[in-house]
């Protein structure tokens, strides 16, 4: 029996008919605009940007941060991610547990002097694009604890946006989150990072330039009994 | 607490036992009794108040006494939990020589307690088995619980003093 394909309509359809709006029926719409008439058409229904811009939006509508606390900040950060201030309403709830799966670190609390080379290793372990918040006194400006026991985040790593406070309240983190995602939107890359040198600083593993490891050797058949045939080398667990 | 009479009479037999300058000074003050003890007796005067029933070292503290001399001191807070007695022993020793032998030797709960006396403050525990900071970072410089460390540690970077703060840019 032979099946008879019909070309979609939509195919057969040509860009200048499609703005028209030329649907699939091709009742709907008004068939033949011309004019000022074609122009409003056009306007309410096309909208042009870059893809730069178009990326940054959708970077900064989904900001995964690092689930990490240093003090008493992090309760706040804990009830913004609550059902009060819910930051999940801009895309930004899905706190990660490893900093490879996030790309925004809150310091929420005090550095200390021990911790800071730690919390520079987590940033640097971030996959681009990343941002970093510093939330408080204590890791902006080192606050009541200003002695010999902290060092201000500014010191070691480049901070996006300080949100003062001790601590800030919930509306305070999200606020500087939006004025952070305020920020992406416009103007991803302010160029002053390379003063923290934290440019290309994942941890990448090397692979494809070292040799590849040689494949097992057959198992004695006398010794191992195996439903694998011995002249097949056992295969990886992730099969690769 | 022992009353002040009790606090006297352990004085003296710690006296009697050790030497007459083990004991340099007894203080009872609002139900609190002290003893201030030489630093080259304290193993053997804490053994002595072990058996004497103070068979917990509930703490060790470090002071600084500054600007009064000898500067240092390391306190050891003990307790008799079976009369729920405590009792106070102090000993200083000056900054030149901050020395004390370790008791950890013999209390091990002293172990972390005299790290943390020797990061602050500088006084050496002879004969403690692991003195480290264990606080502050391994390559710190200074003891900074000491009254006469500068209190002011980084300076606040912000627009108009980064040159300084992270070099030229």
């Amino acid at each position: 029996m032979e099946v008879k394909r019909e070309p979609l309509r939509v195919q057969s359809l040509n860009a200048h008919q499609l703005l028209r709006g030329a649907d699939l029926e091709g009742a709907n719409q008004p068939a033949h605009l011309e004019g000022t008439e074609l122009e409003q058409y056009v306007q309410e229904r096309v909208l042009t940007t870059t893809l730069d811009s178009t990326v940054a939006w959708a970077r900064s509508n989904s900001f995964f941060p690092l689930a990490f606390g240093l003090a008493c900040c992090a309760m706040e950060q804990f009830h913004t991610a609550g059902p009060r201030m819910d930051i999940a309403r801009f895309g930004f709830e899905a706190f990660r547990a490893s900093p490879r799966q996030s790309d925004l670190i809150i310091l929420a609390g005090r550095v200390s002097i021990k911790m800071a080379p730690i919390i520079r290793r987590l940033y640097d372990q971030m996959l681009e694009p990343k941002w970093a918040i510093s939330m408080g006194a204590c890791c902006s400006s080192m606050g009541v604890f200003n002695n010999y026991a902290l060092v201000p985040a500014d010191k070691f790593m480049p901070i996006d946006v300080h949100i003062p406070g001790c601590p800030p309240r919930p509306e305070s983190l999200m606020h500087g989150i939006l004025k952070l995602r305020k920020m992406v939107q416009d103007d991803p890359d302010l160029g002053w990072r390379e003063r923290y040198d934290a440019y290309g600083t994942e941890e990448v593993l090397d692979v494809g330039t070292s040799s590849p490891e040689p494949a097992p050797e057959p198992a004695d058949p006398g010794a191992v009994v195996s439903t694998v045939p011995d002249d097949q080398p056992m295969r990886d667990i992730d099969g690769a | 607490m022992p009353d002040a009479t009790g606090l006297e009479l352990l004085a003296q037999e710690l006296r009697e036992a050790e030497g007459e300058d083990a004991v340099l000074e007894t203080t009872f003050f609002r139900g609190r009794g002290t003893l201030e003890i030489e630093p080259t007796h304290v193993r053997a005067v804490l053994e002595r108040l072990r058996a004497a029933g103070y068979a917990f070292l509930a703490s060790v503290h470090g002071v600084d006494y500054y600007p009064h001399e000898p500067r240092l001191g390391v306190h050891y807070e003990l307790l008799d939990m079976g009369r729920v007695d405590r009792i106070t022993v102090k000993l200083r020793v000056a900054t030149d020589a901050p020395e004390v032998e370790s008791v950890t030797a013999d209390w091990p709960t002293a172990d972390h307690q005299e790290r943390e006396i020797y990061d602050m403050f500088g006084v050496v525990f002879r004969g403690h088995p692991d003195l480290r900071r264990i606080l502050m970072p391994e390559d710190y410089e200074g003891h900074p619980q000491r009254r006469d460390f500068p209190v002011g540690g980084e300076p606040v970077v912000f627009t108009y003093n980064e040159r300084d703060a992270l070099g030229p840019m």
